[in-house]
């Protein structure tokens, strides 16, 4: 489950309130899909041009159900990925060591192609942005986009993604709850009031 | 995780992060052009060895290199222990100086602990610490005496669990020179946190007193052990300790406890031969069974790295605790 890090889940005590059942996260990935085939004009004659890298665990999740429509949609399947930004987070020395998530990037490389970021939820940007890093340290993509279920705001660095599932206008001390059946067993994304709001940001 | 001083301090769920760590940093440097993580930026790792070593000391350093640490190292002859420096005052200037952990490889047995003690207790009192009054340096124990070698055990765990797929359950043989061995000794106790069924081969000279109560059995002549094996790791006769008859002769030993090729037939075809190194060919391992394909001496070198990295991500990318 995929719990953006301000606030503490388990101190709650209002309900959560659903922003997208199974079926809207469903629809939405295949919302996704469609733009970004619009937008890079992926398909049988361009196949090897993309990448799409998930951010572990949620985006890494989204990022191949997101290959999987794209398949479904084009023929063709693009070519999918991981990068866990965790090494080139600026927040390391706050906390005690976080663990480390999978990174696994084409062997083709990310030379002159055109890199799909996914994540799940994108509040602050650190995430982002050490991603980026992260992805720069294995090759330089022609360009880099940023793919992403739910936008909450409170963006702290300027950064801005270009396929959106969902923008939600929330409190800081909210917290996102992305839940999805491969790691979750269900799909869904609902709003979290946590009752205090304290650590670091996603 | 304040220091690694000795695996008996790590449990399954502690080491078994050690190791997906180190997993996870070799998948972060796979295929890379450029070997270097940011991660370790401005902190200083002193390695200082007072006993020769090539891998562990070279490891180290390549470990916090790779995370952009800075890494010094100190060895005993060329720096003020020549001048008669104790080992307290070393660590305390060391620590003055600015290192955020030191890695110490010494002959005394517990001279890691007496260093982490001494390190909590300065920062305990507000003596000068690597960040200030009141800051603690980190110590690693990269081999005291014949007591402990963490991260060496870590890293066999490593190589084992890549090889075999895991490490519960698997019967992993340990033969050789057990009693000076600190190699031996962190085996033992982590591949049983870890659920392995751990068999000591030596000769009975060379088992410790107490050998008993470790969690393992001591078992029969090789050629009976061999076959039922996953993993054997044959440790290195270790002369420079030896100070009384342990043994007839060295071609005695070879001929009782060497990994001949012969021998190394009898072992099932899926099982891993490890060494910790340096290896001497013809004594403890054949240098054909050395460099065959069941060997997994380089790799065992090779993780020793990202299990350092790993070692040193714990200890140092984290808040101060």
């Amino acid at each position: 489950m995929a719990i953006d890090r301000r606030g503490d889940p388990r101190r709650t005590a209002a309900p959560d309130r659903e922003l997208l059942s199974a079926a809207d996260v469903t629809r939405t990935v295949a919302r996704i899909a469609h733009q970004i085939i619009e937008k890079t004009t992926f398909g049988p004659d361009n196949p090897d041009d993309l990448v799409i890298v998930g951010i572990p665990t949620g985006g890494a999740v989204l990022a191949s159900r997101l290959a999987v429509a794209i398949a479904e949609f084009t023929g063709v399947a693009p070519v999918v990925g991981t990068v866990d930004p965790t090494l080139y987070r600026d927040d390391l020395r706050r906390g005690p060591a976080r663990p480390l998530g999978d990174t696994a990037l084409p062997d083709g490389g990310l030379d002159d192609r055109l890199v799909v970021l996914v994540d799940d939820v994108l509040f602050s940007g650190r995430t982002v942005r050490a991603a980026l890093d992260a992805l720069g340290e294995h090759g330089r993509p022609r360009a880099v986009q940023l793919a992403v279920l739910v936008d909450r705001g409170h963006r702290e660095l300027p950064i801005r993604a270009d396929y959106v599932g969902k923008n939600v206008p929330t409190a800081q001390g909210e917290s996102i709850v992305v839940l999805l059946v491969e790691t979750d067993g269900r799909d869904g994304v609902a709003l979290r009031r946590a009752a205090e709001s304290a650590g670091p940001g996603s | 995780m304040r220091h690694l001083l000795s695996v008996t301090d790590l449990d399954a769920a502690s080491a078994i992060g050690l190791l997906d760590t180190a997993d996870r940093l070799k998948q972060a440097l796979l295929g890379r052009e450029v070997r270097k993580l940011p991660t370790l930026r401005g902190r200083t790792v002193v390695t200082m060895f007072y006993e020769n070593s090539t891998r562990t000391r070279v490891s180290f350093e390549v470990a916090g290199k790779w995370m952009s640490a800075d890494t010094i190292n100190v060895a005993a002859s060329g720096s003020s222990v020549g001048k008669g420096e104790s080992l307290r005052d070393t660590a305390a200037t060391l620590a003055a100086i600015g290192a955020d952990c030191i890695v110490v490889r010494h002959p005394a047995s517990g001279a890691a602990h007496r260093m982490a003690h001494w390190a909590e207790r300065d920062a305990a009192t507000g003596a000068v610490g690597p960040t200030g009054p009141g800051s603690s340096t980190s110590v690693v124990n990269a081999g005291d005496g014949t007591h402990e070698h963490p991260t060496q055990a870590l890293l066999d765990a490593a190589t084992v669990r890549d090889r075999l797929g895991g490490i519960a359950g698997r019967r992993i043989g340990i033969v050789g020179d057990v009693l000076h061995s600190r190699v031996a000794r962190s085996n033992v106790f982590l591949l049983a946190t870890l659920g392995a069924e751990v068999v000591l081969v030596a000769p009975p000279t060379l088992l410790p007193v107490g050998v008993a109560a470790w969690p393992c059995r001591v078992g029969d002549a090789l050629e009976d052990e061999l076959p039922g094996l996953d993993a054997v790791m044959m440790l290195r006769v270790q002369a420079e300790r030896m100070h009384g008859a342990f043994l007839p002769s060295a071609r005695e030993y070879a001929v009782r406890y060497g990994l001949s090729e012969r021998r190394a037939a009898l072992l099932p075809d899926h099982a891993v031969v490890l060494h910790p190194g340096p290896m001497v060919r013809g004594m403890e391992i054949a240098p054909a069974v050395a460099d065959a394909a069941s060997s997994a001496v380089l790799a065992q070198v090779q993780n020793g790295v990202h299990v350092r990295m790993a070692v040193l991500y714990h200890l140092l990318a984290g808040a101060a605790a």
